[in-house]
């Protein structure tokens, strides 16, 4: 049954009504992208593209769909959508600061402040201008380091500065300050001020950060998985604090590089996380990566339970999170930004055939075709990090401690066998599954 | 001439104890010997035996040890000692002569490069200059100088091309081809090891024995074999012996521990006399501009700057490079080295040997993909001296063989021999098919030995390869890699009609798993 407030809108229809893991005969999607997603969802066997009007039972949609039609599109069971109600309670800065202060809190009423600290992966971030004057204070008391200021909803490196005066940002708030005349259509962009971490980690002389890939199926209960692949960002050119004005220096989003002057486009910036994870272990030995990589894992899940009482879980929707870490020098790993649309644009062969798997792996988890069992923990390249409580690499489902110690479910960085994983997957299923 | 074997050991000795005579390692020794006459355990009476043993328990004999082990694996055992020093540059005459001529063909295009850019061969910085440079010296990647005109000196497939020609003049070959002759390029008759002899010789690579790349694995649990192999290789570091690593790493490094087993078996400790060292080849750098040096920022620019991976260490090559290029103490290198470095002469005093002097001050003339041969340590080591020294080792031990016409069984035109018989013994369809239609395997697999591989396969691979070319102390598993290679494609090889194409099918290696193909096409292939 379908239900819209808007006429003009169309919006989807059960057609047949089927069981939920029942399998299907085809599947209609529709698609709002037109890159590396669209030739994946093209290439799924049994997956049919549907025209403008028609109904489907998987939608690739952006956000500004999504914030204009989720409310008023009535969705059966099977139907599934990729993206949260209101995921920018995790990817909008200022929310996610919100979340991860109020998340802090409850923690260290609940287990202490040894616990809480485990949160101090963002750095200090105020919202302006309503914490202009927190800000302030937080800006007096230490003198001389630099902060960024940062629009809350733009991505790609826009509108992004860097300062260590607060005449910078009393100037430029004078610029901002609006009239009640003055205001427009357009929203009056609310900016965050963050701490500007100095002493980032460095190889061969330049910043990197690192993009990881965590998809999450299911806020209540918290179900996520962690992808193997991921890449290292390189800025084009070499670290110093003192050209802060140089966006391309410090600004590592491949988008802002690709306008720097010395921007080769053959050239490529990027690592695979797997050549990262060799580079840090040949330099500062296994253990002190395992470290790293696990401190990563928790910036992973504390974010993601500090949004899970807001975010709107519906059963319909998943989502895949492109998360931005910046390692410092000290080996601690910091939460930049969490992206709910990360870039599916290749910018390389290599990148292209990342991304081909990660989006195939995304869609066996989402699992139209009802082919898993639901007790997975590993598909493809995808590792099963959270499922109400933290995943275990022991063999089996329950979460037995081998001798005594846990190890987490996560393999960032190592290699990504998936093909032969997939294929054992799949072939005991194909004999259960009904034609 | 055979030498009996007591004379040959006993010149062996001397020979050795004559090269460590006045190294740092004999000062220290004799300091430490001095130093320990004050310990209470040392008698008068048994002096010799108590400075010993002290020796023995603080770790100072195992250093000799070391030291002893380094020259063994690095220069040939002695010849007669009748035989002219030529004779360990390279025993062959016709192997000298034709590396003469291919020296005289360089320097004569490097001289035509020189006059025609009107550049001097080398000049002093202005202090303007040197300064610049010296605040730069961390980031020399951002400086784009005009190189345009510049072009390597040579590349790959101009030696080939060299090497094919090469012909024994006591060798008659005989009109008629046999069964028996060589289909390949290379035509000069050199012993190169059979499959039995590769098995034997590489007996720690076979199907029975752990290696890393293999059994490391996310399916073989750990237990099986990677966490004791990790365990001997940290027992091998603590007791500092360079012969236990060695054997070590042709099972291959742990990737922790891989920069620490390597500089063991190179015998690399990085002591403040070698970082002085280099300190000094630095301000010979910011002194003196070379010619050579635009030769450097080129390769750089063209080969590791636009490597996915490589990229990020540009940097570290120039700092590596330019000071190699200026380092007098790689010319001891060519008393076993078949080239001789380049001489030139003084403005104005042509042929007045006080004017002499080698160009570069190293010796050696880079060529395009030079530079890879730095890269992939870059991945092991940060710290630039000691980059540098291991760069440096390596080079006098192993990659100047891939650039110089002998008969060395770790010699390239060896390893190309090596490769075209294994090919053509054990896939003779093969080679036949790729010969028919102009597609000769060598043109293909040569570049890959040139460059042992850097800039082919993917880095951890590589490194893994690398790991025993060290453990060997040969370069011969680079011809058997290259074997393994076309040996894994020929289904799609024997498909193709044409140079292009076998070429296509062979241009991307940075998938392979090096050690599988290795063991099969060593242990699981029927011969």
């Amino acid at each position: 049954m379908a239900k819209n407030k808007n006429a003009g809108h169309k919006g989807s229809y059960g057609y047949q009504k089927l069981k939920e893991r029942e399998p299907r005969a085809c599947i209609r999607f529709k698609c709002a992208l037109t890159n590396t997603i669209l030739d994946i969802l093209r290439q799924r066997p049994g997956w049919i593209e549907v025209k403008e009007e028609g109904e489907w039972d998987f939608y690739w949609c952006d956000v500004s769909w999504l914030r204009e039609n989720f409310d008023h599109t009535y969705m059966d069971e099977h139907v599934r959508i990729c993206h949260f109600r209101n995921h920018y309670e995790l990817t909008r800065k200022n929310y996610i600061v919100k979340n991860l202060k109020r998340f802090r809190k409850q923690i260290e009423r609940e287990a202490g402040k040894l616990e809480a600290r485990k949160c101090d992966f963002f750095p200090k971030t105020f919202e302006m201008p309503s914490e202009y004057h927190l800000f302030v204070e937080e800006f007096r008391k230490n003198p001389g380091i630099t902060w960024i200021m940062k629009p809350v909803a733009r991505s790609q490196g826009r509108g992004i500065f860097l300062f260590r005066k607060l005449k910078d940002v009393i100037d430029w708030r004078k610029d901002g300050v609006r009239t009640d005349d003055q205001k427009d259509e357009t929203q009056v962009e609310n900016y965050v001020a963050q701490c500007y971490i100095e002493n980032p980690y460095l190889i061969g002389g330049r910043k990197f950060d690192l993009r990881v890939y965590v998809l999450v199926m299911s806020y209540i209960p918290l179900k996520a998985w962690l992808y193997r692949d991921g890449f290292a960002r390189f800025s084009n050119t070499r670290f110093t604090l003192s050209s802060i004005d140089d966006h391309y220096v410090h600004l590592t989003n491949v988008a802002v590089q690709k306008t720097a002057p010395d921007y080769d486009p053959e050239k490529g910036c990027k690592w695979m996380i797997q050549r990262f994870r060799q580079y840090m272990t040949a330099k500062h030995g296994a253990e002190v990566v395992e470290t790293l990589f696990a401190e990563m894992d928790n910036i992973f899940i504390k974010s993601l339970q500090s949004v899970q009482k807001v975010i709107i879980s519906d059963k319909h929707c998943f989502e895949l999170y492109g998360y931005d870490i910046l390692i410092d020098q000290d080996l601690k790993p910091w939460l930049l930004e969490v992206n709910a649309s990360p870039s599916l644009t290749a910018s390389s062969q290599e990148d292209y055939e990342l991304k081909c798997c990660l989006l195939k792996d995304t869609l066996h988890i989402v699992d139209m075709e009802g082919r898993l069992t639901g007790k997975e923990k590993r598909i493809g390249g995808f590792d099963l990090m959270w499922n109400d409580g933290p995943v275990s690499r022991a063999e089996g489902n329950v979460d037995t401690p081998v001798n005594g110690s846990f190890m987490a479910n996560t393999h960032l960085g190592y290699n990504n066998d998936r093909k032969k994983q997939l294929k054992q997957l799949f072939k005991p299923l194909h004999t259960q599954q009904k034609v | 001439m055979m030498l009996e074997p007591d004379t040959g050991l006993s010149l062996a000795i001397a020979q050795i104890v004559q090269r460590l005579k006045g190294s740092s390692l004999h000062s220290q020794l004799e300091r430490q010997a001095r130093g320990s006459l004050h310990k209470p355990e040392i008698k008068l009476e048994s002096l010799k035996e108590d400075i010993k043993e002290f020796l023995k328990t603080s770790g100072w004999e195992k250093r000799l040890q070391n030291a002893v082990y380094s020259e063994l694996n690095v220069f040939p055992s002695p010849c007669h000692p009748a035989a002219p020093p030529e004779h360990m540059k390279e025993p062959l005459v016709y192997m000298r002569k034709a590396q003469g001529s291919w020296e005289k063909r360089i320097l004569k295009s490097l001289n035509s490069m020189c006059t025609e850019l009107s550049v001097p061969l080398a000049r002093k910085r202005p202090i303007g200059e040197q300064k610049e440079l010296l605040n730069k010296w961390n980031e020399m990647g951002t400086d784009e100088p005009d190189l345009s005109l510049f072009r390597p000196v040579y590349a790959p497939k101009d030696f080939l091309e060299v090497l094919m020609n090469l012909r024994n003049p006591n060798y008659e070959n005989g009109d008629q081809p046999s069964l028996k002759n060589h289909l390949g390029l290379i035509q000069v008759p050199l012993k190169v090891k059979d499959i039995p002899e590769l098995r034997d010789y590489f007996s720690e690579l076979g199907l029975n024995t752990g290696q890393l790349g293999i059994d490391d694995s996310t399916q073989v649990p750990p237990e099986l074999f990677e966490n004791e192999h990790v365990r001997v290789g940290q027992t091998v570091l603590t007791e500092q012996d360079s012969a236990a690593a060695q054997q070590y790493v042709r099972q291959g490094c742990p990737t922790a521990l891989r920069a620490e087993l390597w500089a063991l078996i190179l015998n690399i400790s990085n002591q403040p006399e070698d970082i002085l060292y280099y300190e000094q080849l630095k301000s010979n750098v910011i002194q003196h501009d070379l010619l050579v040096d635009s030769l450097i920022y080129k390769d750089v620019k063209l080969t590791a700057s636009n490597d996915d991976y490589y990229f990020v260490f540009e940097d570290y090559l120039y700092q590596v490079l330019l000071c190699f290029s200026r380092d007098t103490s790689v010319l001891e290198h060519f008393s076993y080295n078949s080239a001789t470095p380049p001489k030139s002469y003084i403005r104005g005093k042509l042929g007045v040997e006080e004017y002499a002097v080698f160009y570069p001050p190293n010796g050696v003339i880079p060529f395009h993909g030079f530079s890879m041969y730095v890269a992939p340590l870059c991945f092991l080591y940060h710290e630039p001296s000691k980059l540098y020294q291991i760069f440096r080792e390596m080079y006098v031990r192993f990659f100047f063989r891939l650039h110089s016409i002998s008969s060395h069984p770790s010699g390239i035109v060896s390893l190309c021999l090596l490769f075209e018989t294994l090919l053509q013994t054990h896939l003779p369809q093969l080679f036949y098919h790729l010969r028919e239609i102009g597609a000769q395997p060598l043109r293909i697999s040569f570049k890959w030995m040139v460059r042992a591989f850097s800039g082919y396969l993917a880095t951890d691979q590589l490194l893994l390869l690398w790991d025993r070319i060290l453990g060997y102390n040969s370069l011969e598993i680079l011809a058997v890699l290259a074997a393994a290679v076309f040996a894994f494609r020929a289904v799609n090889l024997m498909e193709v009609t044409s140079l292009a194409a076998a070429e296509a099918v062979l241009a991307d290696l940075s998938t392979l798993k090096v050690m599988p193909l290795l063991q099969i096409f060593l242990f699981a292939t029927v011969t």
